[in-house]
C-alpha cells in the first residue's frame, strides 16, 4: 500500500422506492489502493447518510457487495480503485442487473437465495469435491473440508446476456451448484432441475459468467460438463447402459 | 406476568441480533428485528471466521475460553452449513513462546479444551507451510465459518418460527411513556426513506460496537469501546488448519484459512467513532510480517483484501487487549430506572448463541414469561431460507 492521495469522481447509481433512477457523483481524495467498497463506505459515512449498499464481510467470502463498477461487475470489497480509475478520473457505480432494486445498490437476492437451497447447494465440501474436477488436487493426502467457491454473490447472473432476455432462467450460478451437487451424489432430481428449458439449455455459452466470477466457479464450465452428463445419460439410456442415479436421492 | 404472545423489537442484526431473533421466536414471541444496513453489515461480517476453539484466552480469560469451547462444539452440532472444520495448531516460535506452553496446556484442559502435544515434526507433515523453526505444537479445535451465512442461518431459523427481519432501517429514536418505559422504537425505511414506529413489549439493544451509541437516544449509556483490529485476506489457501502463535494474545497472533483464501488478524486499538474506520497500511505490513513467521510461505502469496472490524469489548478503566472477551446483558431498569428495553453485548461470534440464551432468559424473567431455551439442541435452518416468508417492508 502506498500513501499517494487521489481525486476521484464517484458517480452513484441513486433510487428511492417506486421512484425513478439518477446519479449523484461524490469527489474523494483517495487512496488508489483502497478497495471501491471501502470510498463507497466512506460516501456514506462522511458525505451522504441516505445511500444504500449492500456488504458484510469485506474480504470476498460472503457475496454481499457485488456491483457494477464501470458497468462490469465487480466484487467491491476486493477491487481496487486503482484498477478502475485513474487520478482526476470518474468511476461509476450502479446496482447488479437482473435483480430487483431495492433502493440505491440493494438488489433483492430473494428469489436467487431460494433457488440455490432448491439446488440442494451446500456451502461446505471436501477439498477433493471444492476444487474444480479439472484441477490438480493438493498433494497434502490429509483429508480436509473447505466452505466451497460459490459465494452466491450473483456477479455472474448480473453478467449473463440470457438471464437478461429470459428471467425465468435460473442462471449461471443455480446451474453451477447443481452440477456442484451432482459430482458429490448423482441424482435424477438434480438432473430434473437443471434439464430443461429455462435450465441448462437456456445458456447462450457467453461465458461471461466465468469472466466475471470472482471465485473460480466457472459455471461456464460446469454448465457444459452437466450437459455432457445429461447427454451422455440419455445416449446410455438409447444403447441400455443407463448410468446409475439415485432415485429421488 | 402476561399471558398472551409477548413482542420484541431487536436493534441490529449482527450475530447477536439474528441469534436472540430465534431464541425469543422459538420461545413464542412476537420478534421483529431491526438493522440500518444489510445482515452481518458491521462487525460480524468482518470478522476473521475463526471458531473458536477458547484456547486462545485460556490463560487470560478463562471465564471467555470456557464459553467458546461450550459453543464451539454446540455451532459444529447446529450450524454445520456454515462451518470448515479442521482444527487448530499452537505452535512455539522462541524461548519465550515455550516458557507460555505449561500455563497454556494446563489451563486449556482446566478449560475443558481438548488440547494434544502433537510434537513438531507430525505438524510439519501435516501443514508443510508451517515454519521449519516452530519448537512445539498443540492440537485444538479451532475451525473457521463464513460469517454472512452464520447470522443467516440464525435469520433462517427465526423467520421459520414468524420473526420478520427489516434491513436498512434505522432507528432514529424510542417511544417513551415519560414515565420510565420504552415502548418500542421509531425507524426510517432506508429504501423508501419512510418513517415508521414499532411497539413492543421489550426493545432490546442488540448492536455490538455501537450499543453505547444507541443507548444514549434513548438517554442511557452502555460501558461499550469498540476495539478495531486489522485482518488480510490473501489469494491463497496455505494452511488447512488454523494456525496460533502460541503467547498471549497479541497482534499478529494467528492464520486461518477460509474457502481458497488465508487470512491473517489482528491489531487492538480503540475508537470513538465505529462507523467508518480506515484500513491502516502501516498494520497491513505489521500483520503480515508477524504472519510470515508462522508460515513464510504466506511472503509468496498477494494480498487480496484489507478490512477493519470493531470489536465491541466492554468498557471500564482497562484497555484493549486487557478488556475480557465474555459478554454482558444490561437491564436499563436496574442500571437507569429505565424500563422495556435491555442491552446485550461484547462477546464473540462463537459464543452468539449462548448470548442469545443469556439475553432472552433475561428477558423472559422481566416479562414473567416461562418457556425454555431449545437452540443449543436442534439444527439450524438453511441459511438461505432466511429468504421465505419475505414481505416487502417498505
Amino acid at each position: 500500500m502506498t500513501t499517494t492521495s487521489w481525486q476521484v469522481r464517484f458517480k452513484v447509481y441513486r433510487q428511492r422506492t417506486g421512484q425513478k433512477g439518477t446519479y449523484q457523483s461524490y469527489v474523494l481524495e483517495v487512496d488508489p489502493d483502497e478497495y471501491i467498497l471501502d470510498a463507497v463506505e466512506r460516501i456514506w459515512a462522511q458525505h451522504d447518510r441516505t445511500l444504500t449498499y449492500r456488504h458484510a464481510c469485506h474480504h470476498s467470502t460472503c457475496g454481499a457487495c457485488g456491483m457494477r463498477v464501470n458497468g462490469r461487475e465487480k466484487l467491491t470489497c476486493i477491487t481496487t480503485i486503482r484498477s478502475v480509475a485513474k487520478n482526476g478520473g470518474t468511476v461509476t457505480i450502479d446496482p447488479l442487473r437482473n435483480f430487483p432494486v431495492l433502493s440505491d445498490l440493494v438488489v433483492d437476492m430473494g428469489n436467487f437465495f431460494l433457488r440455490m437451497e432448491k439446488s440442494e447447494f451446500d456451502s461446505v465440501a471436501s477439498e477433493e469435491h471444492a476444487n474444480l474436477p479439472y484441477e490438480k488436487s493438493p498433494g497434502n493426502a490429509e483429508k480436509a473440508e473447505r466452505l466451497v467457491d460459490c459465494i452466491e454473490c450473483g456477479l455472474c447472473i448480473s453478467a449473463c446476456p440470457a438471464a437478461n432476455t429470459d428471467h425465468e432462467y435460473v442462471g449461471p450460478a443455480v446451474l453451477a451448484a447443481i452440477h456442484l451437487m451432482y459430482s458429490q451424489s448423482p441424482s435424477q432430481k438434480l438432473i430434473d432441475l437443471a434439464d430443461h428449458h429455462t435450465g441448462l439449455w437456456r445458456c447462450h455459452s457467453a461465458y461471461e459468467c466465468t469472466q466475471v466470477c470472482p471465485s473460480s466457479v466457472d459455471p461456464a464450465w460446469r454448465i457444459m460438463d452437466m450437459r455432457k452428463k445429461i447427454i451422455g445419460n440419455r445416449l446410455k439410456s438409447v444403447f441400455g447402459r443407463q448410468e446409475k442415479v439415485k432415485k429421488n436421492a | 406476568m402476561i399471558n398472551t404472545k409477548p413482542s420484541a423489537i431487536i436493534i441490529g442484526a449482527g450475530f447477536t441480533g439474528c441469534a436472540l431473533a430465534y431464541d425469543l421466536a422459538q420461545r413464542g414471541f412476537d420478534v421483529a428485528v431491526v438493522e440500518r444496513g444489510e445482515l452481518a453489515s458491521g462487525t460480524s461480517g468482518r470478522t476473521h471466521g475463526l471458531l473458536h476453539s477458547g484456547a486462545r484466552y485460556c490463560v487470560t480469560d478463562s471465564e471467555a475460553a470456557i464459553e467458546c469451547i461450550q459453543e464451539n462444539i454446540i455451532l459444529r452440532r447446529i450450524a454445520k452449513q456454515c462451518i470448515e472444520f479442521n482444527g487448530g495448531y499452537f505452535v512455539a516460535l522462541n524461548e519465550a513462546d515455550l516458557a507460555y506452553a505449561p500455563a497454556f496446556f494446563s489451563q486449556a484442559q482446566v478449560c475443558g479444551i481438548p488440547v494434544e502435544e502433537i510434537g513438531v515434526q507430525r505438524a510439519l507433515e501435516s501443514e508443510p507451510a508451517l515454519s521449519r523453526d516452530i519448537l512445539a505444537a498443540y492440537e485444538v479445535p479451532d475451525g473457521a465459518f463464513d460469517p454472512l451465512r452464520l447470522a443467516m442461518t440464525f435469520a433462517a431459523s427465526a423467520v421459520q418460527r414468524g420473526a420478520r427481519f427489516y434491513t436498512f432501517h434505522d432507528v432514529i429514536g424510542f417511544l417513551q411513556d415519560g414515565k420510565g418505559k420504552v415502548n418500542g422504537v421509531r425507524v426510517t425505511d432506508r429504501h423508501g426513506n419512510h418513517p415508521w414506529e414499532f411497539n413492543a413489549d421489550i426493545t432490546i439493544n442488540a448492536t455490538g460496537a455501537w450499543a453505547g451509541v444507541v443507548a444514549e437516544i434513548a438517554g442511557l449509556s452502555v460501558p461499550v469501546m469498540p476495539t478495531p483490529g486489522v485482518m488480510v485476506a490473501y489469494e491463497r489457501r496455505v494452511t488447512n488448519r488454523v494456525i496460533n502463535r502460541l503467547c498471549e494474545p497479541d497482534d499478529g497472533d494467528i492464520l486461518l484459512p477460509q474457502r481458497r483464501m488465508a487470512v491473517i488478524g489482528t491489531t487492538s486499538f480503540e475508537v470513538n467513532d465505529a462507523d467508518y474506520i480506515p484500513v491502516a497500511p502501516d498494520q497491513v505490513q505489521q500483520m503480515h510480517e508477524r504472519a510470515a513467521l508462522l508460515v513464510p510461505e504466506l511472503k509468496n502469496v498477494k494480498m487480496r483484501g484489507a478490512y477493519m472490524s470493531a470489536r465491541p469489548l466492554i468498557g471500564g478503566m482497562m484497555s484493549g487487549r486487557s478488556l475480557s472477551r465474555t459478554f454482558k446483558c444490561y437491564d436499563h431498569f436496574e442500571n437507569d430506572g429505565m424500563d422495556g428495553i435491555v442491552t446485550v453485548t461484547g462477546g464473540k461470534a462463537t459464543t452468539c448463541r449462548v448470548m442469545a440464551e443469556n439475553t432472552a432468559d433475561l428477558v423472559c424473567r422481566k416479562l414473567g414469561w416461562n418457556h425454555p431455551c431449545e437452540s443449543a439442541e436442534v439444527p439450524l435452518q438453511d441459511y438461505h431460507l432466511y429468504y421465505q416468508n419475505r414481505e416487502v417492508h417498505s
